[in-house]
């Protein structure tokens, strides 16, 4: 399977990889690991014109402590996040979620920032980053905004990120020692997961969010407000599917991943002492 | 299919040759300087291009890892990635492993030894990406040895006698 033909062009900054965006306009995609686009490509699902390859965008690469916060640059691969020591120690959640992406060989060349990018439903990264309130650094032609993780994902396979914006930074709080927990089911190896809860404790409140079970990776609000009115576990997870619209696909019907969302979310709940 | 950001229908135009670049890659310790399509990909260019056929496809849809080659010493499934990607890296495949004609790289010489083969299609995929394991995690458990394998599939072993060779080569007790 080869992808259609295109224009290759290196961007060796941030600021490069923008103006060739604007350049090239709507017909351009930014490459970063490939290991998202590549296979849409191969399958002619998506067939840009030019590619732009931000993966040497090396000071793109980090983990860095700002604080109260953590700043992970956009081209941060998936096994540097898995074995970083400062975000095993002051995030470590995200450090497992990363961990649990495909296999060794996806992890050695995924980054964060084109899994957030590609905003996948079904993917592990989108949601930790979600359940922890991250926030989202986008750089355009007109200078840099924030986004919360809150508002980042729009639809199936769509970010809030405009054509000509490079998704540079993702930041997430600082959370050493708090409860979390992630849950990640599939039945095949390397596979995504059919549904996914994480669940972790921020400053007061215990944040929920679920892979897969809807276009968008969602928080469990229904979870989370049970939980604030002093719920237990077992019956909050209970409501894990209330105001989901799970898809459809040949490993699960909708009521299926609502009954592993409400399984799963238990689990996460229990396994963490949330 | 709605797909978001992306196209929404199969695109089977644009097939004719597009304008080459030039690449310069470090195989096997070589360097290879060739004109490349931008969407070559990796595996096509060590196969096709540079004849070094040991590195093997099996799914074309990054499943499998019987593509697995080292770049800059990690293990990467090479059909799901460009030749261009590689421009100006070390590239390392199962013809470079062994230290001379004559003899095996240790992980090879597990594998022959512990029956970790029977026709043979996933092995330079699986000892590509053993040998980036035990770079990673030199005294692995086995648990780690079926985790750090997953993205490799074989469709004859079973996989015991490949996790065998795997703790074999790292000096740990067989299973
Ligand atoms: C076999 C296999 C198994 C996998 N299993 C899982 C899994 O279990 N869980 C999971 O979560 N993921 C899984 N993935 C996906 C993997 O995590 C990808 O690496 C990730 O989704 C995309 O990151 P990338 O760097 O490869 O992005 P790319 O493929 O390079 O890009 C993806 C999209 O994001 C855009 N983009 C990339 N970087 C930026 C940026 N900085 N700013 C703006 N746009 C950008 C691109 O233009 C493209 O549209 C798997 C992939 C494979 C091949
Ligand atoms: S051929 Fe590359 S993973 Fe199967
Ligand atoms: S030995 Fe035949 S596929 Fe592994």
């Amino acid at each position: 399977m080869i992808p259609a033909a295109f224009d290759y062009v290196r961007a060796h900054s941030a600021q490069e990889a923008i103006s060739l965006l604007s350049e090239y306009g709507d017909e351009a995609k930014l490459l970063a690991g490939g290991h998202s686009l590549l296979p849409m490509m191969k399958l002619r699902l998506a067939v840009p014109t030019v590619l732009i390859d931000i993966g040497r965008v090396d000071d793109l690469s980090y983990v860095r402590d700002q604080g109260d916060h953590l700043a992970i640059g956009a081209l941060t691969k998936h096994g540097f996040l898995e074995t970083n020591a400062l975000l095993n120690s002051e995030c470590p959640i995200l450090a497992h979620v990363a961990s649990k992406v495909g296999d060794p060989q996806v992890r050695h060349r995924g980054t964060i920032g084109g899994s957030l990018a590609h905003s996948d439903s079904a993917s592990d990264l989108p949601a930790a980053v979600l359940a922890l309130g991250g926030t989202i650094v986008a750089q355009g032609p007109n200078g840099v905004r924030e986004i919360s993780s809150t508002d980042f994902f729009t639809g199936y396979f769509e970010s809030s990120l405009a054509e000509d914006e490079m998704l540079t930074e993702i930041r997430v709080p600082k959370s050493p020692g708090a409860n979390w927990n992630y849950q990640k089911f599939n039945r095949r190896a390397q596979d995504w997961a059919i549904v996914g809860v994480a669940a972790v404790r921020v400053g007061n409140s215990t944040n929920v969010s679920l892979v897969n079970m809807g276009s968008t990776p969602i928080r469990a609000e229904a979870v989370e407000a049970a939980l604030k009115a002093g719920v237990n576990a077992e019956e909050a997870a209970l409501h894990a599917a209330d105001d989901t619209e799970p898809p459809t696909d040949l490993n699960a019907s909708p009521e299926y991943r609502a009954h592993l969302a409400r399984v799963l979310t238990k689990r996460a709940l229990q396994a963490s002492g949330l | 299919m709605v797909l978001g950001g992306y196209a929404s229908s199969f695109v089977l135009a644009r097939d004719e040759k597009g304008d080459t670049v030039e690449i310069s890659v470090t195989v096997n310790g070589d360097t290879k300087t060739d004109e490349v399509e931008p969407r070559t990909l990796l595996v096509y260019y060590l196969r096709e291009e540079l004849g070094l056929t040991g590195t093997n496809v099996g799914c074309d849809t990054s499943s499998c890892g019987a593509c697995t080659v080292h770049v800059n010493g990690e293990s990467v499934k090479s059909c799901t990635m460009l030749a261009v990607q590689a421009d100006g890296q070390e590239v390392l495949t199962i013809e470079g492993l062994a230290p001379s004609a004559t003899e095996l790289h240790p992980m090879q010489e597990s594998f022959r030894e512990n029956h970790g083969l029977q026709c043979g299609y996933c092995t330079p995929g699986m000892v590509m990406a053993a040998c980036s394991l035990l770079k990673e995690n030199p005294s692995p458990t086995e648990i780690e040895v079926r985790e750090g394998l997953e993205g490799n599939l074989c469709r004859c072993t079973g996989y015991h006698n490949i996790v065998k060779s795997v703790l074999a080569c790292s000096g740990q007790d067989l299973l």
